[in-house]
């Protein structure tokens, strides 16, 4: 055989072989190149000689430090809980006033509250809690069915119109036009007189007619001067917050429809510690109320919140 | 193959396919009866010109079956613009969710198998395929085997596109991830992939060079090893055989196991194996040098297809997998690095005595640009196979970004290398239409993959550590919905990355385009800065 050919640049050595031009170079492989490879092979050995991995017919190996990864899981998950009984147990136990009254615990419920909220209610309350049309703010001083601590809990609790629950929040506005309870022309005053209640521009003749039909429709529910019920979950219709909208089109779309918001009863679906975290937290956003310690008149008195 | 017999079986085809969408009561399954009988009638109508009036297939023209060639680089072309727009429109989805305009069609869950299908099977394979055909003859001095079963294969694999395609936009899915047409597809792309197989093995048979080239290898573990996964992952039984539905063999852990061996060497034997075969062709051919090591190729390409396809089981790390499996996987995986950088050392080493050519050539450096992310995303890889790296990427934005940096990176960039290189020659023109126009594809597709690796390493990485954040009472510190919120502005980012790669693509398309029509631009050559000043 001939002497082996070379390539002229790089005179290394060549295969001899041709592939429509193509030839090889014979060069060695690149020492660190082969040395990384043993390293991660062996360092691959040792791994599995430590680590659960050869298969066996029944199992396999276990690895010589014990590691399992459900067991890791499982550890870390009840590290975590040691963490947190002491505080969740006093949750569970006080009373939601001494919650409120406790720094420490209050920070813990705080937060605790905040978490849950964040994976439960941001869907319909929004992650600032600052509700969405049909549902309601909670950072406000405004409730359908009342803002204190007791208030709040019942709700998280029993849920409003959650049939399931019989202690459930619930009541129903009649669907004054879809049922003919009353005429267009007749809702449409009636939304002037609604909107003459917050001070919104309106029809003052129609709102003169409209006042008649509220006293005698809607002030049942929604009180005499519209300050709302919160034994009823009916809302004032004094202030500048709206549930579904406070422009004429929605009013009237209102009393022609009613609504029928709905809020599941979590009672069934998360414990009473994380319930009565969720309680303060919600109770914390701003519009919290103290609690009352008999029974009085709707005084607003706002707790003394965080701002 | 008698031009009669061929018409023969296209009408039974017809009239089968037919049958079955009037007996059909999946709406959907008969629209795709319906796509099989347009394609039979097309090919009679294609056989008419094909054939002469005696029967015969007319003589082949030239040592070489090129037509087909011909016809894969312009599918790859074709399903490229496609599969690149598609991925725009969904990176702009998840930016503005308004865009999946509130139809079934056109939701993101329905076009993201969409692109990665284009991407992978259709701009990927139709590259392969192509490639692996003209590299095969080229290598061998052997015109392909069996006849025109070559063409067979072609419109074949389009067929399969088509089906796959139009089955995702109806919701036809077996929810396997890059795996998703339903049981009569596969069917479908296994004969195809049969066919394939034949034709390239039996054009090996034929060759006159004593010896197999590299790149053969490559391509020929890449068709054996794809036909493996296709047919075990896809084992599965139709509900009914007038229907598209069917349950998989496998259930649980298992189905998950199996569907990431399959899975991850669609990565590796797919768009690894397949596309260094690609470069141990084009990259020595465009840099007119030899390859670098001959041993090395031998060592590295048998430590890649013995490693490769144990690595799987690093995407179920902390899943229901049992923990000896995900061990094993992470290790194959780290084992893996090397293998895996022995291809981008014998593909950057082959230029050494010709990186002056990177100044003027911007064919090479789009191909040299193309080992580095396949260096670079190879490195990631195995890091990403880490257990406890694997606990902050995985199902993270990060897994996004990776397979970006290698698929933009490396696939497309090697493939669109490969196009240039083979648009002159198969159509005989001088040179391409512009230098100039390559290298603006060069840069615009380089700083659109940059835009999109860095924005998914932020983003995933982020992603990842809010997860997993408590406070220090011990409570999850952000909602889902705040992580979401957080990556708006790295989706945008990711959105305009991806675009300029598409408009990179649009360019090459116009520049191909016209290097067929046998045009030339007038045009300073490059590494000439103006006609006054000498490069140096």
């Amino acid at each position: 055989m001939a002497q082996p050919e070379h390539d002229e640049m790089s005179g290394v050595e060549t295969t001899g072989h041709e592939w429509d031009g193509i030839k090889e170079l014979n060069n060695p492989l690149p020492r660190w190149w082969i040395w990384t490879f043993y390293i991660t092979i062996a360092w691959a050995l040792v791994y599995t000689i430590l680590f659960p991995a050869w298969p066996l017919i029944d199992g396999a190996t276990q690895g010589l430090l014990g590691y399992s990864s459900r067991a890791n899981l499982a550890q870390s998950v009840q590290q975590a809980q040691q963490a947190q009984s002491g505080n969740l147990e006093k949750i569970r136990t006080l009373p939601l006033d001494e919650i409120r009254g406790d720094p420490a615990l209050l920070e813990f419920a705080n937060a605790g509250g905040r978490s849950a909220f964040a994976v439960n209610c941001v869907q319909c309350h929004g992650a600032g809690a600052a509700g969405a049309k049909g549902y309601p703010n909670l950072n406000d001083d405004e409730w359908l069915w009342g803002g204190t601590l007791d208030d709040i809990h019942h709700t998280l609790v029993h849920g409003v119109r959650h049939e399931a629950d019989e202690n459930t929040r619930n009541s129903q506005m009649p669907a004054f036009g879809r049922d003919g309870l009353l005429e267009r022309a007749q809702i449409a005053d009636t939304a002037d007189y609604v909107l003459s209640l917050s001070g919104e521009d309106h029809d003052a003749a129609a709102a003169g007619r409209g006042a008649t039909i509220f006293a005698e429709q809607c002030s049942v529910c929604h009180g005499a001067n519209g300050g709302g019920d919160r034994a009823q979950g009916a809302p004032s219709l004094r202030d500048a917050i709206w549930l579904f909208g406070g422009d004429r089109a929605t009013i009237v779309e209102t009393i022609t429809n009613a609504r029928r918001g709905v809020m599941p009863a979590w009672g069934d679906k998360l414990d009473e510690a994380t319930i009565k975290q969720l309680t303060v937290y919600v109770h914390s956003l701003g519009g919290g109320e103290a609690s009352k310690p008999a029974p009085a008149a709707s005084v607003e008195a706002p707790a003394a919140a965080m701002p | 193959m008698g031009a009669a017999f061929f018409y023969v079986i296209m009408g039974l085809v017809a009239t089968f396919a037919v049958i079955v969408a009037s007996l059909t009561h999946d709406p959907n399954f008969a629209i795709h009866a319906w796509i099989v009988v347009l394609a039979a009638l097309v090919a009679i109508v294609a056989g008419l010109n094909t054939f002469d009036p005696e029967g015969k297939p007319k003589p082949a023209k030239g040592k070489y079956l090129d037509g087909v060639i011909q016809a894969g680089v312009i599918a790859t072309m074709f399903w490229g613009l496609a599969g690149f727009l598609v991925g725009v429109v969904i990176a702009l989805q998840l930016t503005f969710p308004a865009l999946n305009l509130d139809t079934a069609y056109t939701n993101f869950g329905r076009l993201r198998p969409l692109h990665t299908s284009a991407v992978v099977f259709a701009f990927g394979g139709n590259a392969l395929i192509a490639t692996s055909f003209y590299v095969v003859q080229r290598t061998t001095g052997a015109r392909l085997a069996l006849g025109n079963t070559a063409w067979f294969v072609f419109w074949g694999y389009q067929l399969f596109i088509v089906l796959a395609a139009t089955g995702y936009l109806l919701g036809i899915t077996q929810s396997k991830e890059y795996a998703e047409p339903e049981w009569y597809v596969d069917l479908w792309l296994t004969i195809v992939w049969v066919a394939y197989l034949a034709v390239f093995l039996g054009t090996l048979f034929r060759r006159k060079e004593p010896h197999i080239y590299v790149a053969n290898w490559f391509y020929l573990s890449f068709i054996v090893t794809i036909a493996m996964l296709h047919v075990v992952n896809n084992l599965s039984m139709p509900v009914s055989l007038l229907g598209a539905k069917s349950y998989s063999l496998f259930s649980g852990v298992q189905d998950a196991l199996t569907q990431w061996w399959y899975g991850h060497n669609a990565v590796g034997f797919f768009l690894t194996a397949g596309f260094l075969g690609m470069m141990y062709y084009f990259v020595p051919k465009q840099a007119d040098r030899p390859i670098y090591s001959y041993r090395l190729s031998i060592i590295h390409f048998w430590a890649l297809i013995f490693l490769y396809i144990w690595a799987g089981p690093h995407h179920l790390h902390y899943t229901a997998l049992p923990d000896w499996a995900q061990t094993l996987g992470m290790v194959f995986s780290i084992m893996l690095w090397m293998p895996s950088w022995g291809g981008m050392i014998n593909g950057l080493m082959t230029l050494s005595g010709a990186w002056d050519k990177l100044r003027t050539d911007p064919v090479l450096r789009m191909m040299v640009m193309a080992i580095a992310f396949y260096g670079m995303s190879t490195f990631e890889g195995p890091m990403m196979s880490i257990k406890s790296v694997n606990s902050l990427s995985h199902y993270t934005d990060w897994t996004i970004g990776h397979v970006h940096s290698g698929a933009l990176g490396w696939v497309g960039m090697i493939s669109f290398g490969a196009v240039y290189f083979l648009a002159p020659k198969l159509w005989d023109r001088q040179g391409l239409y512009s230098a100039r126009l390559v290298n603006w594809h060069f840069w615009l597709a380089t700083i659109g993959i940059v835009l999109y690796a860095a924005s998914m390493w932020v983003s995933g990485i982020m992603q990842g550590l809010m997860w997993r954040a408590y406070d220090n009472l011990g409570f999850l510190q952000y909602s889902f919905a705040e992580t979401v919120a957080a990556m708006h502005p790295f989706y945008l980012i990711r959105a305009a990355g991806g675009g300029l790669y598409l408009l990179g693509a649009l360019i090459m398309a116009y520049n191909i385009a016209r290097t067929i029509m046998g045009h030339q631009r007038r045009e300073i050559p490059m590494g000439f800065a103006a006609p006054a000043v000498q490069g140096a």
